[in-house]
């Protein structure tokens, strides 16, 4: 039993690591329906700008509270900056034009950002500095579950809360929603579309920095290409929820996180992706618009 | 006139593919060409940029002396990123400059899709650092030899360590996938099953570039190793190690030469206190290795990295053979590599039929305040 608790507990650690990155993926395509590739990068670039600034900050002998906010926020404003300006140059020219257009663009997006970080940093792995440290009061199940997953945790479910919050009673949600639903009649009403996509990928890639920063605060280390894999697995899990949808994401996220633990655990690490993208089939099988998507209704 | 035309254009074509061969096999009359292929980018980029170093090292002191046979040396040097898709590129390209051998490739499932290239091609290859013992045991390759030893022999000094010096009964086996990695853990877990003094109580790959590995370490407390034999490269393994530490698990952590590389130390921290690690024999009382290094202080004003003084060896190997067999032609240079003894910075060494390097061994060494430092 003690072994079914350690592995869900990792499992929901995992799950919650895709959930971060996945709520990036699943915004951006419930508003335009656009799979945004770079974003795994924006992630990336995030873990990289926390970096700078919390090795900068602890040679300036900060208290660790204030290095984890400053690094944090300029992360968050960093990132979304990317997210903004790739939207801006490489999404925006291509709206009108067919889907596959600006998923190429996105792909090449993603590559030029993985090798702009290699040639502008390096190619080695980096220490990241302990972000989170250890709570005493944790130390008694610490062999279970760690400070860093509970931060993790507990991060995942306030954004998703707030999102949800976002996306249900604000000004900004109500024009997210309607540009989601027709983005012509959302021009036609007033709503300045541009502004609510942008709006998008500024939260998105600022969710996506927060989870940069706390990952690799986990993880302990950071180079050019952790977006890459982590941003596949998310992606999936977005998927697997219903993409476009936030509790969706998240859903998806922890089953595809503890399918992982649970098949490691109990079958063997050599196949936790088999199980992990089987599942994925079955539920696109049975499933096609994921567990919580909605089904698309044709227009007639 | 049609046939007519068609000849022209034969004889147009043949006309300048004679002028487009010609000055590639005149150069090949007056230097040697020896190709350097590895990974000189992307995230193993600090495994192979030691021994383009160190083989122009040894290039420049001989062509200040004047070359090979009264011919100069030419480095040719081609990046694979240690893929072998990028691998079979590089030799092609290499084997199509009329490379005479080549140092390289680095990393094992690399230089394992170069080598049929090259065996084609009649091009020796020499490789500091790629360790998959098929490679040469699998006698498939006559043109292939190394300066280091393979995994099986790493493999060996893992597991003697931990069952005679550590004395651990329980053994988890873990590797990443690789051909490099999965092979060291295969050799690590027959030999532990032959030798009747443990078990392997896990054996398993595990996936590299995961978020986290907190399942696997669950699986090793449950099947209460003592210790964790890991066959693959530092990024996984110092993942895998912190989380052990964080776990709370002090179970001893075995691993290969992937791993003793100051980046493991760097990156893992605190938690690489205590970790086990093989590598090639301490050389650093050999003179030709001390030369080496000053060498390399004096013309790049750093330390040399990962598999310098194997990548030298190998360098200084092979221009020796060239010269002894004063020639650059594949039997007789195999001929002199195996019998010419050549003092290198891993000793003084020839090689067996097989093109393994005799001489060449591994030694066990561990974490001690942030430094690996030799035991026993």
């Amino acid at each position: 039993m003690d072994y079914f608790i350690e592995l869900f507990c990792s499992g929901l650690t995992r799950g919650s690591i895709y959930a971060l990155i996945a709520l990036g993926y699943t915004m951006v395509y419930g508003i335009i329906g656009l799979i945004n590739f770079a974003h795994g990068e924006i992630y990336m670039i995030g873990a990289f700008t926390s970096f700078i600034v919390a090795t900068v900050l602890s040679i300036y002998g900060f208290p660790l509270a204030a290095i984890v906010v400053v690094a944090g926020v300029a992360a968050a404003i960093w990132s979304s900056a990317y997210g903004y300006t790739v939207e801006k140059i490489a999404y925006k020219p291509l709206r009108h034009a067919p889907r596959l257009a600006p998923l190429i663009s996105a792909i090449g997006m993603s590559i030029l950002l993985q090798n702009y970080v290699l040639l502008a940093q390096t190619s080695d792995f980096l220490p990241f500095p302990e972000l989170i440290p250890e709570f005493a009061f944790m130390e008694p199940i610490a062999h279970i579950i760690g400070s860093s997953d509970i931060v993790i945790l507990l991060t995942t479910t306030v954004v998703m809360l707030a999102l949800t919050f976002l996306i249900k009673f604000t000004r900004i949600g109500k024009a997210m929603r309607a540009t989601a639903q027709d983005r012509t009649m959302a021009l036609l009403v007033g709503i300045n579309v541009d502004r609510v996509i942008s709006a998008t990928f500024i939260i998105g890639s600022a969710l996506a920095a927060i989870g940069g920063l706390l990952i690799a605060s986990h993880i302990g280390q950071i180079n050019f290409a952790i977006g890459f894999i982590a941003g596949i697995k998310a992606f999936t899990a977005a998927v697997l929820g219903g993409i476009g949808s936030i509790p969706g994401a998240v859903l998806g996220s922890l089953i595809l996180g503890l399918t992982e633990s649970f098949a490691t655990g109990y079958i063997s690490s050599d196949y936790e992706d088999v199980f992990a993208f089987s599942l994925l089939v079955l539920i696109l099988i049975f499933k096609p618009s994921g567990l919580l998507g909605k089904a698309e209704t044709k227009k007639v | 006139m049609k046939l007519k035309m068609r000849t022209s254009l034969l004889v147009t074509a043949a006309a300048v593919a004679l002028v487009t061969i010609l000055p590639v096999a005149g150069l090949a009359g007056n230097t040697i060409k020896i190709g350097v292929a590895g990974a000189h980018s992307g995230d193993l980029a600090s495994y192979g940029l030691p021994t383009v170093n160190a083989a122009k090292l040894v290039v420049d002191e001989l062509n200040a002396k004047g070359g090979v046979n009264g011919k100069k040396v030419e480095l040719l040097i081609e990046d694979d990123v240690c893929k072998p898709e990028v691998a079979t590129n590089s030799a092609t390209k290499l084997v199509s400059q009329g490379v005479d051998a080549v140092i390289g490739h680095i990393c094992s499932g690399a230089t394992k899709s170069a080598l049929p290239i090259y065996k084609a091609a009649g091009v020796i290859l020499i490789s500091p650092s790629a360790t998959n013992p098929e490679l040469t045991q699998s006698g498939d390759y006559p043109n292939f030899f190394r300066t280091i030893a393979s995994d099986d022999m790493q493999a060996r000094a893992e597991v003697d360590y931990a069952l005679n010096v550590l004395g651990v009964k329980k053994i988890a086996v873990i590797h990443d996938k690789g051909d490099y990695g999965k092979g060291l853990a295969e050799f690590a877990k027959g030999f532990i099953e032959k030798s009747g003094k443990g078990d392997v109580v896990l054996f398993e790959g595990v996936t590299p570039g995961a978020v986290d590995y907190s399942a696997i370490v669950q699986k090793i407390r449950q099947a209460k190793a003592d210790a964790v034999i890991f066959g693959g490269y530092h990024p996984e393994a110092s993942k895998i190690v912190s989380m052990m530490r964080k776990k709370r698990m002090d179970t001893v952590f075995l691993s290969d030469d992937g791993v003793k590389d100051d980046t493991f130390i760097k990156v893992a921290g605190k938690d690489a206190e205590g970790v086990y690690a093989t590598g090639p024999k301490d050389n650093s009382k050999n003179p030709v290795a001390q030369a080496a290094i000053a060498a390399h202080r004096k013309a790049y004003n750093s330390d040399p990295g990962a598999f310098f003084e194997s990548a030298y060896s190998a360098a200084l190997a092979i221009m020796n053979a060239i010269e002894k067999a004063d020639s650059t032609e594949i039997a007789a240079v195999t001929k002199a590599l195996q019998t010419e003894t050549v003092e290198t910075p891993v000793g003084n060494i020839h090689f067996d039929e097989r093109g393994d390097a005799v001489g060449v061994g591994f030694a066990m060494y561990q974490v001690k305040n942030g430094q690996y430092v030799k035991v026993k």
